[in-house]
């Protein structure tokens, strides 16, 4: 059931609210009505932009021992947890992340058996064919998935819900004040809550704050209504804050991509095979020190760091075919002095840092898909591998600027999901998704695992609180 | 409409650039394999990737750019108006297709031309002698007015598809290419949501097969009736068994569980077509759709009941309201949502090559 605004979930108690829209509130919501509790779902966002982060993910990252659903051969906890230790370089909770890595395993059955569908690995992801199960039609899909089973078991869901305040007396909740499509505050009240309501990147002035003044010229990859408002209220609160408070996750993408919701169509894979300069026309990072998967994080930060936060990646007709298209049409010209204007960058000087690049390479065996060491010579800083001269035209150029996929400042939580302050933990708060991701992810980003923290502290968060609520 | 054309093939272009940015929808359906080959669109690619695709609109429930997103995305839609704009492009005479794609009205007012011709023609040719059907209209006069009302448009709908074929790429066709073609079409997979699921169409974000069955219904349904009146034809020229036949024969056997389908077919379509979102096809073609199913159904129906009202005192009338209709789907048959069938195992012929 879908209440509208003028009906309204009434003033409750409700057995269950849970605060948020995404995979990690659905599966809450979902899994607290599987056990009989009246569930009301606050979602912040109207209907077409219903789902959070969620609906612009693509695939979920699962331990299995053999083959699983859409995935192939074996990927146990040991080689999972290293691969979240080597993006995490170890700012993680041991404890929580391999209690998640071995709960993964369960849910992919569950999310199925819940409508979620998988697809095999997308053209162009191969390699990630055994570790990340793909939702077919994308996150979007999986929410719809989720909000089909949440209706059918009778949860109520409010759209454009703007929770502003937790009601804590001592570690006890006991409702809460939200504004339903922009009307006055009202409480409601509930008798357990689970908060999944995401970080806090669209926020831009947080962001400022946290990060400096660059952040400004930050795009935000996600749903513009994560600003974090139940975060702040509840450390506000004195709750126990996890996650390094000025760090996001960014990535480079178009330049001209939306300020928000631009999602996956905005990434550029170009760098490797480019010469990447900035504002000034000057180089300033090995463009090909490894391969992209795993070097396309630190370029947000990269880009984040130079003058106006902008950069601009030049390839040559040799290396269009290269990468995955993207969505806008790079800058195209005959000559490298013209793509310049074109650009807004100085033609002399990129025309000088071309030649001086194109004098550092050498001769030798050009592989685009695998470390060819290819590198320049006698130039700083290198390009180690895939350096070919650019001197072919036409001549294309895209703009990069920094892209935030999420924020690590959250909620810290026990294995059960339950959110702590430093006198122990609250009775009936429960917290799931990126809100606690920090606890496990203190730095990085490993593909689909936030869709597995999601789901796992998501399905906890909701068996827990109907267990309290009994 | 010249620079209305183009601007559809632009709009169809910005947003397949877009999705083959993202791919999310790969496992749906033939599209998006098709288009994750290429990295630039032609016209021609559009026009085929418009033709392949089967209005199950998976993909715009699942797409993250879907208005109020400044992208926009509505990719259904805007294939539809290209498909639907290419049948007018490719079959000749263009006006005719213009007039009747997009008309329901113009459909029904051809239907009561067709219907008062044959009242008129049972009255003014009523035979002297002859059993059955043939006491009202004798056998050398029906097929002196539906063979080439036949023949004649077959012959523009294949001059459009060899047109199409030129502008698509198509190569010399080899016997995988049709029964790769033909399987697909036999189970309508491009409906399928991929994984038996079904589509979009008429439950906004929740899978269904309705439309798929009700689909086959009409197309099994419609070849059962093709088979039949083939049957007669052979029957009456191969071995001298002229109708009328009774029960147990071909035609009877074919025709009346064919009719039957259709009818049924008929029904399905068009509910679902009255709850599914009309945004999310050819909106200017909705009525022309419509009439072109109800029309089908219709026929069925006639067929059906002419069969029923065998020695009674009805069957003239309706013997007229019958071969009226059928006499309006032949020669409506290039310039209505027929020739989709037509188009559509072409569009499914050249994906089996471009996939080799």
């Amino acid at each position: 059931m879908t209440e509208t605004a003028t009906e309204g979930p009434g003033s409750g108690p409700w057995d269950v609210i849970v605060v948020g829209g995404g995979n990690a509130a659905l599966c809450a919501a979902i899994t607290a009505a599987e056990a009989g509790c009246r569930v009301l779902l606050l979602e912040g966002a109207p209907k077409p932009y219903r789902g959070g982060n969620s609906r612009h993910t693509r695939n979920f990252r699962c331990m299995h021992r053999g083959p699983l659903s859409v995935l192939t051969d074996t990927y146990d906890e040991d080689e999972y947890f290293h691969d979240l230790m080597l993006v995490t370089k170890g700012k993680t909770d041991e404890h929580l992340a391999r209690m998640t890595i071995r709960t993964s395993e369960e849910c992919l059955p569950w999310m199925e058996a819940h409508g979620v569908r998988f697809q095999p690995s997308l053209s162009g992801t191969l390699s990630l064919s055994r570790t990340n199960a793909f939702f077919l039609g994308g996150g979007k899909s999986l929410v719809n998935a989720y909000y089909n089973t949440a209706e059918d078991l009778g949860v109520t869901t409010v759209y454009e819900a703007q929770v502003g305040h937790i009601h804590l007396e001592g570690d006890r909740f006991t409702g809460l004040d939200v504004s339903i499509a922009g009307a006055p505050s009202r409480h409601i009240q509930g008798r357990a809550v689970v908060l999944a309501s995401g970080g806090f990147q669209s926020d831009i002035e947080w962001l400022t704050r946290a990060w400096g003044p660059a952040a400004a010229n930050f795009l935000i990859r996600g749903t513009p209504y994560n600003r974090g408002t139940v975060l702040r209220d509840m450390l506000d609160q004195g709750c126990e804050p996890v996650g390094d408070p000025t760090q996001c996750h960014a990535v480079a993408i178009d330049g001209r991509a939306p300020k928000y919701d631009g999602g996956i169509v905005t990434r550029l894979d170009c760098v490797p095979f480019s010469v990447v300069v900035n504002r000034d026309a000057q180089r300033f990072y090995n463009e090909g020190e490894d391969v992209w998967p795993k070097r396309y994080a630190i370029w947000g930060r990269l880009v984040a760091a130079q003058p106006d936060q902008v950069g601009y990646a030049i390839i040559d007709a040799k290396s269009l075919d290269l990468f995955m298209p993207s969505v806008f049409p790079p800058n195209k010209a005959d000559s490298i002095e013209e793509l310049a204007a074109q650009m807004g960058l100085d033609p002399a000087a990129l025309r000088r840092t071309i030649d001086a690049f194109n004098a550092a390479c050498r001769e030798g065996t050009f592989h685009p898909t695998e470390l060819d060491g290819l590198a320049t010579e006698g130039i700083e800083p290198p390009k180690t591998n895939w350096a070919r001269p650019i001197d072919t035209p036409p001549f294309y150029g895209y703009q990069l600027r920094p892209g935030v996929t999420f924020t690590y400042l959250g909620l810290k939580v026990s294995d059960h999901a339950q959110v702590q302050t430093p006198d122990g933990p609250l009775r009936n708060v429960w917290a799931a998704g990126e809100i606690m991701a920090g606890s496990i992810l203190g730095q990085g980003y490993l593909a689909g695992f936030g869709m597995t923290i999601g789901t796992v502290f998501g399905r906890i968060a909701g068996r827990e609180a109907a267990k309290h609520v009994g | 409409m010249l620079d209305d054309r183009m601007n559809m093939i632009d709009e169809a272009r910005r947003q397949i650039e877009i999705c083959n940015a993202c791919r999310y929808c790969e496992g749906f359906c033939s599209v998006f394999p098709a288009m994750t080959r290429q990295r630039a669109f032609a016209d021609g690619d559009i026009t085929q990737l418009a033709n392949l695709c089967h209005n199950c609109r998976g993909c715009y429930y699942s797409c993250q750019y879907t208005a109020p997103h400044e992208f926009a995305l509505n990719l259904p839609a805007v294939l539809a108006e290209v498909r639907n704009d290419s049948w007018l492009r490719y079959v000749w005479p263009a006006p005719l297709g213009a007039l009747f794609q997009r008309s329901g009205v113009a459909i029904t007012a051809a239907l009561v031309v067709c219907l008062g011709a044959f009242f008129w023609l049972l009255a003014a040719l009523r035979p002297e002698e002859g059993a059955g059907f043939y006491a009202y209209l004798a056998h050398n006069a029906m097929v002196a007015l539906f063979a080439p009302a036949f023949l004649l448009p077959l012959a523009s709908v294949a001059w459009g598809l060899v047109r199409y074929w030129r502008d698509v790429g198509g190569q010399r066709i080899r016997l995988g290419d049709i029964t790769g073609a033909l399987r697909q079409a036999a189970g309508m997979r491009n409906l399928s949501g991929g994984q038996g699921q079904g589509c979009n169409f008429e439950q906004e974000d929740r899978y269904s097969n309705t439309r798929r069955w009700y689909h086959q219904a009409m197309m099994y349904g419609f070849l059962l009736c093709f088979g039949a009146t083939s049957a007669g034809t052979i029957m009456h020229y191969g071995f001298g068994m002229e109708a009328p036949y009774g029960f147990f024969s071909l035609p009877k056997l074919l025709g009346v569980p064919g009719g039957i389908l259709m009818v049924i077919g008929a029904y399905g379509l068009a509910a679902g077509k009255l709850k599914a979102d009309p945004n999310l096809g050819a909106a200017s073609a909705w009525s022309g759709e419509m009439a072109f199913i109800l029309l089908l159904g219709f026929i069925a129906a006639t067929g059906l009941a002419l069969y029923a009202a065998t020695g009674t005192g009805a069957v003239p009338a309706l013997l007229a309201v019958h071969l009226g209709s059928v006499m309006a789907l032949f020669l409506l048959l290039p310039f209505t949502k027929m020739v989709h069938g037509f188009f559509r195992l072409t569009a499914l012929i050249v994906e089996e090559q471009k996939r080799r």
